[in-house]
């Protein structure tokens, strides 16, 4: 018969982590949404887990498949990108983006949660929560050579999504 | 070489770099380990950065350290294992989504800690009335209801307010008697019935374990009314305090025996 720990020891530990995960994927006032859902989610199927095994691979697995049915909800078409202003071009761009910093942290921002959604997870888990590929792995649901090849792919993308936004 | 920013030389890294970019200003720091040698080129810290910036802006700080015992300002918040307190924003996201999963049927337990004069109580509640009242660290009282009662534990104080209330007029000194739905499941057998006479004996008077022994039909059997005791799940509402030993001695408590004596001296039942 396996223990759990009280649900009450996994909202401590991951609660700010949690959110953390939820903004950078689907921003601000989306991601108090998906916290809600998540922690009902999990609530409900916390007694029936059949091990207690990596429970923040799970929650945050839980979380992942929140974020996709969130996008899926609001459609492909309000990508965050999509909502950018307009590049102005080239150099101007460029002059634009280093002179002010957090606009273009809003640019990096938006690209990321433009990323496809393994992709998204395994870049935030790996930039912003500061995980291992192991544990990446474990939120995915694959083997560690393949969160490895998200979060590769994730910045590669990144990098052609800027490119084409800032310097065309 | 980057794209973004090429010409600061302090942040060669800034920029997410075209394929193959080394990165040489991303140095060991920006990491969580070693990246790897397939991990491509650069832009981590500035991608950390902008990650964290749009994270901690809009969302709420690390939970912080806080005393034991909720109180009022700290109501929406979970108590960590630690001791730590789910602040502000957090914690009001962590209080939104528990009332969401109660008013669903997902939470078994609902606790809360409860500051009195003898100290932080753990109090935990079933649907079907207070089931645990605890003396010491959350994290222990949490885990053996998680493991007796249910995993889905959860800080909901107002399912406690009722408790918390009655508690508070018990030991301002204007309430004698508790009023309250008990879930006894955390006592079985003659312990459970040695705890049903036990909340026969009222405010102020005290008996011994003999006493009770005999009232339960066990004359013999003092030894596992004191063991009836120390493992009373709701110890100031089923009054164990008030149990003695033959003579007058005060015997054991499971919150500490001064906690035994402020409750007997507040009760008028101990001189001094």
């Amino acid at each position: 018969m396996v223990t759990l720990p009280p649900f009450q020891a996994l909202l401590d530990r991951h609660a700010a982590d949690l959110h953390r995960f939820l903004v950078a994927s689907v921003g601000p006032h989306d991601g108090a949404d998906c916290f809600q859902d998540v922690v009902v989610a999990a609530l409900r199927a916390y007694p029936g887990l059949a091990h207690a095994d990596n429970l923040r691979g799970w929650l945050f697995t839980i979380a992942h498949r929140k974020v996709v049915d969130h996008a899926r909800r609001r459609g492909r078409h309000a990508l965050p990108v999509a909502e950018l202003p307009e590049p102005p071009g080239g150099p101007v761009a460029v002059e634009a983006l280093r002179r002010v910093d957090d606009r273009a942290d809003g640019e990096l921002v938006a690209a990321v949660r433009a990323l496809p959604p393994k992709q998204r997870t395994a870049v935030v888990q790996r930039y912003l929560l500061d995980r291992s590929y192991g544990d990446v792995a474990a939120v995915l649901g694959c083997s560690e050579d393949a969160a490895r090849q998200n979060v590769r792919a994730g910045l590669q993308r990144l990098r052609r999504l800027l490119t084409v936004e800032v310097v065309p | 070489m980057t794209t973004l920013d090429p010409d600061d030389p302090g942040r060669g890294d800034v920029g997410l770099g075209g394929p193959g970019d080394p990165g040489p200003g991303d140095p060991g720091p920006g990491g969580p380990g070693d990246p790897g040698p397939g991990d491509p080129g650069l832009g981590r810290r500035r991608l950390r950065q902008a990650l964290d910036a749009a994270t901690t802006g809009a969302g709420p700080a690390a939970p912080t350290a806080g005393a034991g015992g909720d109180g009022q300002a700290a109501a929406g918040g979970g108590v960590a294992p630690g001791g730590g307190v789910a602040a502000g924003e957090l914690g009001q996201l962590v209080a939104a989504a528990s009332s969401r999963a109660d008013a669903e049927g997902l939470v078994d337990v609902a606790w809360v800690a409860h500051d009195t004069p003898v100290g932080a109580l753990t109090l935990a509640a079933t649907t079907v009335g207070l089931v645990k009242v605890g003396f010491g660290a959350d994290e222990a009282v949490l885990a053996d209801l998680a493991a007796r009662v249910s995993p889905r534990v959860v800080h909901l104080p107002r399912r406690l307010d009722v408790v918390r209330r009655q508690l508070d007029e018990y030991f301002a000194g204007g309430r004698h008697a508790f009023d309250l739905p008990l879930d006894r499941r955390l006592a079985r057998g003659y312990r459970l019935a040695v705890l049903d006479e036990l909340g026969q004996v009222p405010f102020g008077r005290t008996v011994t374990y003999g006493d009770l022994a005999r009232r339960t039909g066990h004359p013999g059997a003092s030894r596992a009314v004191g063991t009836a005791m120390a493992t009373n799940p709701l110890p100031v509402v089923l009054p164990c305090h008030r149990v003695l030993r033959s003579g007058g001695a005060l015997g054991g408590y499971g919150g500490g025996l001064d906690v035994k004596v402020w409750l007997l001296r507040h009760e008028g039942a101990l001189g001094g």
